[in-house]
This record gives C-alpha cells, structure tokens and sequence, in this order.
C-alpha cells in the first residue's frame, strides 16, 4: 500500500452552503507548525465577506424560527458527525498547532462535547434568561431572549479548532447565523469542519466560514450593515479598535473577547447572552 | 367638545430656587464651567439660572466618583446598599409633588404625566432595584458578581428624572458609583435629586451630578477613569459614543432613537386602539424614543380608522402643561421645534397628506398642534426618520407578512405595537417584529422590573428588570 499515491483535498470556503474557491481566484499556502507546506487554503475577499453575509441572512429567519429542540438536535447532530471524524481531526490539529498527538486528542474531545454542551442549552435559554415581569398593573409581562441577527465572529488565531468550535456554537445555539473568519495560520481544521457541518442537518447559510487574511476580511465586516455582532477575538491587535470604530456605524454588539482566552476551560453563558436581544411584550388583562 | 375651567397647579410648589449649583463629592458648588439659564418651554421665560461643569470639573467628579467607590460603596455590603437606595425611593414619593410640578415646568410635558408617570415610575425604579442590591448571587451571573467601578451617564431632556433614576438605581444597586450628566435643557429635577440623595445621607461622591451640554457629557464618558458609560439619547450621537470608547475597556450601553411601528389589524377593537395610537405618538408631546410614530392599519379598516383618530386627536388639549387637564404640553426647546416643523414640511413637500387639529395654541412657547399625516410612503422621510413630536405617519398594508415587512423595514428597533382580538397573531406579530418592545393592545407602558432596550441601531443593553442588571456588572 506504501506505493499509493494519497488523493490530496482542495481546501475552499463554505458559503450557503456551498464550497466555492475565492471568487478572487486567489489562495495561500499553509504550512504545519515546522514550515512544511501542508495545502493551499483560498484567501477570501471583500465580495467572499458580502456573499457570506448574504447567505447568513438568507438563512437566518429559517434558523431563528426554527424550534429550539430542533436547533438542539441539530448541534447534537453536529458533535455525532465530529465524533465519527475524530481520527482525521486530531491528525489536523496536531499538524496545525504542532501539538503531541495526545494532546491533539483531549483538544478534539472537548469540541466534540463543547457541541454538545451547547447542544443543550438552545431549549434552556429562554427559561434561564427570560422572565414573566411582575408588572405594577393589570397586564401579563413577559421577556425571552431572541438571536441578534448575522454575528461575523472573528476566530482564534491559535485555537484551531476547539477555539473555533468555542466561539461558533454559541452563536447559533441560539438561532443566529454566522460569518466566520477562520485562523489565518491554521484554516485547514476549521474547512473540515465545515464538511461535518455540511453533513449535519445544518441549513446552508447558518455557519459561513471564510479562510483568508484576518486584517484584510475583518474591515469588510465590521462596516457592512447587515451585520448585527461582531466577536474580535482573532482580531489582530493593531486593528482591534478601528473594527469597533467601523463597528458603531451600524451599532453593532461588539464582543471584545481576547485571544488570549482559555477555550478548553468550561464555558459559561457569557457568549451566548453576548448575541441575545430580550424582547418584553406586554398585553392587558381583563373580561 | 367639552369646555374646561383652567385647573392650573402653584408653581410655587415646584420651590424654585434662583440659582442651582452641581453636586460633586455630596456638596452642591459652584462649577466653573459657562452657567447656563434653564427656560421654561411653556412660557420662554427663564427658570433659574444652573452652573454648569468645566471639563476640570468633570474630572473632579470622577475623582469623588472612584474614592466613593473604592472607599466605602464597594466594600458596603449589599443590605446596607440597599436601605439607602429605599430611602431615595422613599424620599421622591414624599416630595413627589414637588417634584412633578417642576418637571412639567422645566420640560414642559403636562402635569398629569409627570405627576401619574414620571415620577411615581422614577420612585418605582429606586424602590425596586434597591431589592436587589443583596439579591445579586441570584441574578444569575454567578455566584459573587462584582461592580464596575465609576459610570459616566448621560440623559436625555424628555424624561430627565426618570432616566435618571433607570440610570442612577440599576448602577448603585449593583455597587457602582457615579457622575451623571442630565441635559442641558432640563437640569433641575436632577438636581433636587441630588438634594434627596443628600437628605438620604448616601455617602460623599457615590453620585455626582454634573449639568452641562454635549461637551462634558463627550468629556466625562472619555474619562480615562470612567469604567462603564451608559446613554440614552439620539442614534447620531450614540454611534459617536461608541466610537469613542472603542478600544478601551469600558462597558457600554446605549439606548437610542426609534421609530416604532404601531399594527393595526382590521380586526381590532377600534375605538380602544385610537385611545392607544393617541397615547403612542402624543404622550410626551411624542417626545419618547418608543413612540409609536409610525402608524399602519390594515387597509379595509384604514378609512374608518383615520376619522376616528381625527375625531379623537380634535379634543386633544393644547397648553399650559401646569393645568391639570391638558392633555399635551410644549416642545421641549425653539430647536427641537424647529426640526419638527422641518420634517413635517419635509412630508408635505414629499406629498403626503397633512392634517393637523384645529385646537388653539397658546401666544407663548414652544408648541405644535397634533399632525397625522396619510398617504405616507416607506421612502419619505416622515416614515423613516425620528421626529420626537406630535407628529403621526399612517402607511397601510393588506397581509399580515406585509405588516410585518414594513414594521421591520427600518434600522431602528426599539418598540413595536399591534392591536388585534385575535391571540394567535398578537404571538406570531410579537416574534416577529424586530424591536426590544412589544405592546399588544396597549402602548407606553414602562415598568421597573420590565427590561426596556433597543434592537440593532436602537442600542443594546437592557434597562429594568433582571436582565438590566447585566449593564452594570462585570460579567
């Protein structure tokens, strides 16, 4: 079998749910954390972010609107298909972040059950997070929290994977829709996944992933207007506070998370209220 | 229509004083900034004259604000917190009265509202956060949240005690200190809030209250020293606010301008949604970021609908916002006046179709007579733009998809209406429109323990209830 030439994959983005090249027909080598070329990644542009932004909004009212269990399932769904992937996963992000394989292995289990711990919560947020108000007059008061809208997030450089699954899952947990930017060094575990979230009951449009310069996409988001969120935690330290100037343009939520984050600590909900609207409606009671 | 005796309230129980100073460090002095002379809408004639913060000043507030908070109010425990938060709560209702006649006197909007709304709800907001402040391992963000530090706040002049009370009660109860700027045109009822906070004994510095214009309200939320900026005003100036604290580590919230769509379904209770269509644009003389100043009614019921409400808006009384029956009191200042009869020849001039009630204005003040316009086009200005007056748009729609297309057609989300008998569409309505509040077969209606806040260019953080407390927390 050594004589076997391996069949090598071409890594593209993920838009719609599809997998287009760069519509700039432009792409960068990647290397394993010794230097060896490992592939060429698609180094997406300006009009790759505004198609991805259109998917992402083309996807969110299916995606906000759909049942919480069903979002549950489908994040549960998600965890399955990493699991059965979980070999390939570990030779990824050993290669991209020049870990022990063993240590590949405990990064991989948690994305694996980070999937799953949010998987969790989509039907939990809104009792934990809403409320009936007890309102000083005859009227029924209620709050629930509800998705912000197209959250462009801007993912770990370091963290390739379970870093990215960190800062994705509870984006869409709660019904919104994403626009990634993947790390720039380490884009080739973040493509893969997006194959399990192809195959993942998933609707196209949900999670969009862009491989690319970080500096080069991150402005084209921060300003474009349907974009409701952004997460700077792969933002480069030099651009952090233009993309927050760009940002307050439309009032964006900004989540000024640092890279230096430690994902494989357990979560709380501090990211999923990050891209939470709470929405009270009020109706009178009476015969 | 009914003719009314004037019931004017004193204004003697307002105990206007000639002169008002700032309050910094729990004393009342002299700021040395430009003072500046606070009118009474009503009439144009001056009120009192107000010193105003320098930027100088500005940072000794701040500097009160942080030895406050690291010296005693951070290390209170929340019980104690809390009962001088009561006293506050306590202290407004005793001088309510007071307190409601200035307001209608500095502001303009009439006495019935600010004596049966403004403040009663400002009381209400103290009374009810000061329950939280030994409650807070419960709100859910862990076990032992921790304050911020220094809030810069800064207020708008169309309910300037009551933002001030969502702004200053969230933020103590939560153990932050702080310096607050009310608005240049309305800076007297904060400043016989600084007098409750003295009477309340509250220790020196744990609020300041600084008067000013846009320049120090700038200054303060630039503060290197401030950890958390809260804002209530226009869009325009919001946007510049969040660009400014970009890059640093400081909380922001903000709540901005709307431009609320207000359903009506062919199915509705007519008469009873007028009285809410009339309280959604005219309360407050349409001076409310919430207000519901775009108007769609489902076109089988459109007709019927409008001479109704023009029926209606015909007995709203017009005037001296002291008398106990007037219904809708004066515009804040000449120029927010200015740029109501602006955009309202703006929607003339785009070809919609005026009609403005006939009821008598006074000689003096600022004033502008209840305006519906129909025949309004999504593209116009008057359906686009917020234009805090008495001002009324009425588009119309045929399906409830398109309802809902039009409601959200709009950058701004901060509240909503529908009026329909059916249940089912009142829910399928309210998740689908885009805006923080939504009011089914009723309008305006705030409380404290009721979160409050804006979708996308509207703001984001919540005021009120558990949720609000978020803005004041590290969390």
């Amino acid at each position: 079998m050594s004589d076997r030439i391996s069949v090598a994959k071409t890594y593209k983005l993920y838009i719609g749910g599809a997998f287009p090249r760069s519509e700039s027909g432009r792409s960068y080598p990647v290397t394993d954390h010794k230097g060896a070329f490992l592939a060429n990644a698609a180094q997406g542009s300006r009009k790759d972010a505004r198609d991805a932004v259109g998917a992402a909004r083309k996807a969110f009212p299916g995606w906000s609107g759909a049942t919480a269990y069903n979002r549950g399932q489908v994040l549960y769904r998600v965890a399955e298909m990493l699991e059965g992937r979980r070999e390939q996963f570990i030779a990824e992000v050993s290669a991209a972040e020049g870990v022990p394989a063993k240590k590949a292995q405990s990064l991989v289990d948690a994305a694996i059950d980070r999937w799953v711990w949010y998987a969790g919560w989509t039907d939990k947020i809104a009792s934990v997070l809403g409320a009936a108000n007890p309102v000083a007059g005859p009227y029924f008061s209620f709050s629930t929290p509800e998705p912000t809208g197209v959250v462009a997030v801007l993912a770990p450089q370091q963290s390739s994977l379970l870093g990215l699954v960190s800062v994705v899952a509870p984006v869409i947990a709660s019904g919104n829709t994403a626009v990634v930017v993947t790390s720039q060094d380490r884009p080739l575990p973040a493509i893969t996944l997006s194959e399990v979230l192809a195959t993942s009951d998933l609707p196209g449009g949900v999670v969009n992933l862009l491989t690319g310069r970080t500096a080069e996409i991150a402005p084209w988001l921060a300003s474009h207007a349907d974009v409701n969120a952004l997460d700077l935690t792969g933002a480069p330290e030099s651009i952090r506070a233009d993309l927050e100037r760009s940002a307050a343009g439309t009032v964006k939520r900004v989540l000024r998370a640092r890279p230096s984050e430690d994902f494989t600590r357990e979560p709380d909900l501090s990211r999923i209220r990050a891209y939470l609207e709470t929405k009270t409606v009020w109706h009178p009671m009476g015969v | 229509m009914w003719e009314y005796a004037p019931a004017p309230e004193s204004r003697d129980i307002a105990n206007l004083k000639p002169n008002y100073r700032m309050f910094v460090d729990g004393q009342f002095v002299e700021g040395t900034g430009e003072p500046l002379k606070t009118v009474n809408p009503a009439t144009e004639e001056v009120l009192a004259e107000v010193s105003t913060a320098s930027k100088e000043d500005v940072d000794k507030a701040v500097k009160a604000a942080r030895r406050a908070y690291d010296r005693t109010w951070s290390k209170m425990p929340g019980s104690e917190r809390a009962k001088y938060i009561y006293r506050i709560a306590r202290l407004i209702q005793e001088r309510s009265r007071e307190l409601a006649v200035l307001e209608s006197l500095d502001n303009g909007k009439p006495i019935k509202e600010s004596r049966d709304v403004d403040v009663p709800t400002a009381a209400a907001h103290f009374f009810y956060h000061a329950g939280w402040a030994d409650k807070l391992s419960y709100a859910g963000y862990g076990p032992d949240p921790k304050p911020l530090g220094v809030a810069g706040q800064v207020i708008p002049w169309n309910f300037p005690l009551l933002m001030a009370a969502w702004k200053i009660a969230p933020a103590l109860a939560c153990g932050n200190t702080v310096v607050l700027k009310p608005a240049e045109t309305t800076p007297l009822s904060a400043l016989v809030l600084a007098e409750i906070i003295q009477q309340a004994d509250l220790p020196p510095g744990v609020v300041n209250i600084i008067p000013g214009a846009g320049d120090i309200g700038a200054t303060l939320v630039e503060h290197p020293d401030v950890n958390k900026v809260a804002f209530t005003g226009s869009t325009e100036v919001g946007k510049i606010i969040q660009r400014q604290l970009a890059g640093t580590s400081k909380k922001l919230t903000l709540e901005l301008g709307g431009k609320a769509a207000n359903v009506v379904f062919d199915d509705a209770p007519l008469d009873q949604a007028v009285e809410g269509i009339v309280n959604g644009i005219f309360f407050n003389q349409g001076h409310v970021c919430c207000a519901g100043s775009r108007l769609l009614v489902q076109e089988s019921v459109a007709d019927e609908l409008l001479e109704k409400l023009r029926v209606r808006v015909s007995t709203l009384r017009v005037g001296d916002p002291l008398d106990k029956n007037t219904d809708v009191g004066a515009i804040n200042s000449r120029e927010q006046l200015t740029k109501i009869q602006e955009l309202v020849e703006s929607g003339e001039g785009e070809g919609a179709s005026r009609w403005t009630s006939a009821c008598p204005l006074p000689d003096k003040g600022f004033f502008f007579a209840p305006t519906v316009f129909s025949n309004v086009s999504q593209a116009m200005r008057i359906a686009r733009e917020e234009i805090f007056g008495p001002v009324l748009s009425v588009l119309t729609f045929r399906t409830p998809d398109e309802a809902v297309a039009k409601a959200n057609n709009t950058p701004y989300g901060l509240s909503a209406g529908v009026w329909t008998e059916k249940g089912s569409r009142i829910l399928w309505m309210a998740q689908r429109m885009r805006a923080g509040v939504v009011w089914s077969n009723t309008f305006n209606r705030f409380d404290p323990t009721a979160p409050f806040g804006g979708y996308q260019e509207s703001g984001f953080g919540r005021e009120g209830g558990r949720t609000g407390l978020e803005a004041y927390l590290d969390v």
